[in-house]
């Protein structure tokens, strides 16, 4: 491998095959397809939902109705037909899990294919992660409920919270992302069948890292969850997501809403890894990642939003800070791959609304095959920000001549006191840089896969410990094999 | 769509359509351009951050109008000059005689014009240019002659609610060298409108430079599309000076079509009161092997706002592309506004491209610096203002114009 060139790199990144594509042959309990009032009402009846709730789902639907897709993104895909998609599909056993043991054997292969295994994370100690899968679109397990609840934290599915804890759902849904946000946020308001909910009370410093899995499993469906994650004053989170999916020929739809509230001098670390299917090399099948993510914070506090986006055929994504709170901080860290003929439209937006916020914004691009990858972002500084500080980042990495790698940052100041820094830079792995490591001794292969890995490590280290692992992990599903 | 933006342009109400001889492909389709297509509104990528409503609600009409002396707009009286009144030439006050080997020929006493080069379909502004073309001039540079002496163009608006449909084709032959310089003045009257075009070829081998100087008063709409083409081993340079008007918006846009091309463009605004400037620059590499660089700075005052939008194409297989873009902004008023948009769409690998932007204001320390060492405020400001954009105004390499421009900010915003 001595001779090993980026070309053969490249090729090598167009031949990999998605590692996660296995189905689970598990019964799925579904609603017919398409979508209509009569759909939305079986959802709601399913989930036993109070009426508030169904009339919020109802609402959003007359809006979404009313919506038209969003065109503006630097991505082409054939637009999903909303009525070719079955709404519902929830894991046949509907029953509530007593204990980890009660969870069905197949589905816990599921997990441990995915490299998530509860009963290996339960062997563990200290410092742990405490993980709710969702399933198509039904939460399945949560683990260490009952620890958590010791401090006074909630963290269940989405629809335990809705039946549970009605009073702080109904009061913080939709408060981030109004229902009328934009054409998915009301699809996903319509229709959204589970997800997470987390509430860390005042002062409590959560102990372990809480963590989602999302997986869609059966063909045909769409994947509509809903997180809500609130940090009352003066607490810290970190939250990890992951997600994946079988590989199908067609392409199935994810819509999801997640939404973050700090409260005053509170601190929430969300963390990503996406990996939906991705589509084949030829650009058959995969996921459409269209997902509204935001996050607003009170005084002090602080967002910071990691991911790193693999998979999906084509993403749509912007996590945002809305920093309303003075001295408030945002952070957007991101490392995008894409391949083949994946496309991502993916950046943040930070929304400068308090005195001496901060923000910053690191995104680095890796594009190979016939890719597009763009960052897309917004700063905004409002007038009374006085001192607001932004610091943003954006660099492009391509590997292969059809690939395409584009930049569109927004920059909007209304206020003289602030500081707005971007930068954007794209180009190829250095030459000087493999020759520099080639003189050393260092084969072509690992100068790439050394080259590669700095240019993240900016990013991955943001990743908690755990997590960090599983993102290089996944990264190199990519590069691995062929580089360091 | 609400009402307003499907009302029908008020613009060219008054207008007569040109009798000038420009292609009857490109006139028919101007005009179905300006009768289908409502003005543009901030939903509008292009013109996010600009509002043109305004504009569309004056109908404007065209006079011709005298001017006594150039002398204020003389930018570099070492030049030729031609000079224009509302789009109309004024012999009077134009030399006779323009350098060896550069020729000159009125739009309107050509027999025929080449079709043109500007984007026509939903282009309101290049098709009201077309459409309603006034007048303007076309220079050629003369293949195998290197110009010493600059030739300048000067553009006079005068009178109420008047409108200059003013174009300017520059053709530098094969092998040819040559200095322009553009200003963009006016006289008298509220609410005038200069919607001018210019459609700039640069043969092989050929080296040209544009000064662009805009000066027009606070009561002023000005509009202008610059079409640039280059061919293989070309030089491009302009140099855009936005120091007044009320409402500017440049759209720069040049094709880099020929391999080992060199495009430089550097900008400087500076705004007060209530002045709205607009850049909208684009770079589109379509051949590999070529440079090109983008320096825009602007300072902010009172309630002004400014826009910028630069983009940088590099199409697949055009490969080797160094492709450099960075904008300064400096907000001096809580009440001004920056919106900046650097954008890079790279099809191809081998590049290097980056873009930068920055906004902020003057350092307080180095502020303090001065004045503990005895300097007004004033006078701080302006030197820190000045050392901001005096990157950029280094790179006029003509001293006439360069002294112009001093001159300039000197009675606009009271520099010593």
């Amino acid at each position: 491998m001595a001779n090993y060139t980026e070309d053969e790199l490249a090729q090598d990144l167009e031949n990999q095959e998605y590692k996660f594509g296995f189905t689970t042959d598990i019964d799925a309990d579904q609603a017919p397809k398409g979508l209509n009032e009569d759909i939305i009402r079986f959802i709601s009846a399913k989930k036993e939902e109070p009426n508030w709730m169904l009339e919020n789902r109802l609402e959003a639907f007359e809006m979404w109705k009313k919506m038209t897709e969003p065109d503006w993104a630097h991505v082409k895909y054939k637009k999903p037909d909303f009525q070719d998609i079955i709404y519902y599909s929830a894991p046949k056993q509907t029953k509530k899990y007593e204990s980890w043991d009660d969870v069905d054997p197949e589905m816990k292969e599921t997990m441990k294919k995915l490299g998530i295994s509860m009963e290996e994370q339960k062997r563990l100690t200290g410092t742990n992660v405490a993980v709710d899968f969702v399933m198509d679109s039904v939460s399945v397990a949560t683990s260490f409920k009952a620890k958590l609840k010791e401090l006074g934290i909630i963290f269940c599915s989405f629809s335990e919270a809705v039946q549970e804890y009605p009073e702080l759902v109904r009061e913080h849904m939709g408060t981030v992302v109004p229902t009328s946000d934009n054409f998915y946020a009301a699809l996903n308001s319509a229709v959204f069948t589970d997800g997470s909910f987390c509430y860390i009370p005042k002062g409590v410093r959560c102990p372990m890292e809480l963590s989602t899995y999302f997986r869609i499993n059966e063909g045909g469906t769409g994947q509509f969850e809903r997180t809500l994650v609130i940090a009352d004053e003066g607490s810290y989170v970190s939250y990890l997501e992951g997600c994946t999916a079988p590989q199908r020929d067609e392409n199935q739809l994810h819509a999801a809403v997640v939404e973050l509230i700090a409260k005053d001098n509170a601190e929430i670390k969300y963390s990503t890894v996406q990996n939906w299917y991705p589509g084949d090399k030829n650009g058959l099948g995969g996921i459409f990642n269209f997902v509204t993510k935001r996050g607003i914070c009170g005084l002090n506090s602080k967002i910071s939003w990691t991911q790193v986006e693999t998979g999906s055929a084509v993403t749509w994504k912007y996590p945002s800070c809305i920093l309303k709170g003075d001295n408030s901080i945002g952070e957007f860290y991101s490392v995008a791959v894409t391949n083949n003929y994946q496309q991502a439209d993916t950046g943040t937006k930070m929304i400068h609304l308090g005195k001496n916020t901060k923000s910053t914004i690191i995104s680095k691009g890796i594009s190979a095959g016939k890719s597009h990858n763009s960052y897309r972002g917004l700063v905004q500084i409002h007038k009374n920000a006085t001192n607001s500080r932004n610091f943003s980042q954006c660099d492009s990495l391509l590997m292969t001549d059809e690939c395409g790698a584009h930049t569109f940052p927004y920059i909007e100041c209304k206020n003289s006191s602030s500081k707005i820094e971007h930068e954007a830079t794209t180009s190829k792995i250095g030459e000087d840089q493999i020759f520099y490591c080639l003189q050393r001794g260092i084969s072509e292969e690992k100068a790439i896969g050394l080259i590669v890995n700095g240019y993240c490590k900016e990013v991955l280290n943001q990743l908690p410990m755990e997590f960090a692992v599983e993102a290089q992990k996944l990264l190199t599903i990519s590069l691995e094999g062929s580089v360091g | 769509m609400d009402v307003i933006a499907h009302k029908k342009v008020e613009l060219s109400s008054k207008l007569e359509v040109t009798s000038i001889a420009i292609s009857s492909e490109n006139k028919r389709m101007a005009l179905e351009v300006l009768e289908n297509t409502p003005l543009p509104t901030t939903r509008t990528e292009a013109w996010k951050y600009t509002r043109v409503a305004k504009i569309g609600k004056i109908a404007f009409t065209n006079q011709q109008a005298k001017v006594a002396n150039i002398e204020k707009f003389n930018i570099d009286s070492s030049a030729a000059t031609l000079v224009f009144v509302n789009g109309h030439f004024s012999e009077e006050l134009s030399s006779n005689e323009l350098p060896n080997g550069i020729s000159y020929s009125l739009l309107s006493e050509l027999k025929e014009l080449p079709a043109t080069k500007l984007k026509l379909e939903n282009e309101i502004f290049n098709s009201l240019n077309t459409a309603y073309l006034t007048d303007g001039v076309q220079i050629t540079i003369a293949k195998n002659t290197a110009v010493e002496a600059p030739v300048q163009i000067l553009h006079i608006l005068k009178g109420t609610e008047v409108i200059s449909n003013f174009k300017v084709i520059v053709n530098a032959e094969k092998s040819s060298q040559a200095h322009i310089i553009q200003g963009f003045f006016s006289e008298e009257g509220d609410k005038k409108f200069c919607n001018t075009t210019s459609e700039i070829n640069v043969a092989e081998n050929a080296v040209l430079s544009i000064d662009k100087i805009q000066y027009e008063d606070e009561q002023s709409f000005h509009i202008s599309t610059e079409e640039v083409s280059q061919e293989r081993n070309s030089l491009f340079t302009i140099n855009t000076s936005t120091l007044n008007g009320g409402f500017v918006r440049n759209n720069l846009h040049i094709n880099v079509n020929g391999e080992n091309c060199n495009s430089v463009l550097n900008g400087i605004y500076l705004t007060k009161n209530k002045q709205h400037i607009d850049n909208h620059t684009i770079v589109d590499h379509i051949a590999a092997h070529c440079e090109s660089h983008e320096l825009y700075k602007g300072v902010m005052d009172d309630k002004s706002t400014a826009v910028f939008n630069g983009k940088v194409f590099v199409r697949p297989n055009a490969q080797k592309i160094n492709a450099f873009q960075s904008n300064g902004n400096v907000l001096l008023s809580d009440d001004a506004t920056v919106n900046s948009k650097p954008e890079l769409e790279i099809y191809a690998d081998d590049v290097k491209c980056s873009h930068g932007s920055t906004t902020g204001q003057l350092d307080d320390e180095a502020i303090f610096y001065l004045r503990a060492r005895g300097i007004s405020k004033r006078s701080a400001h302006q030197l820190m203002v000045s050392a901001f954009i005096g990157e950029v105004l280094d790179l006029i390499k003509n001293k006439n114009v360069r002294s112009y421009v001093d001159g300039l900010l000197e009675e606009r915003f009271g520099w010593e």
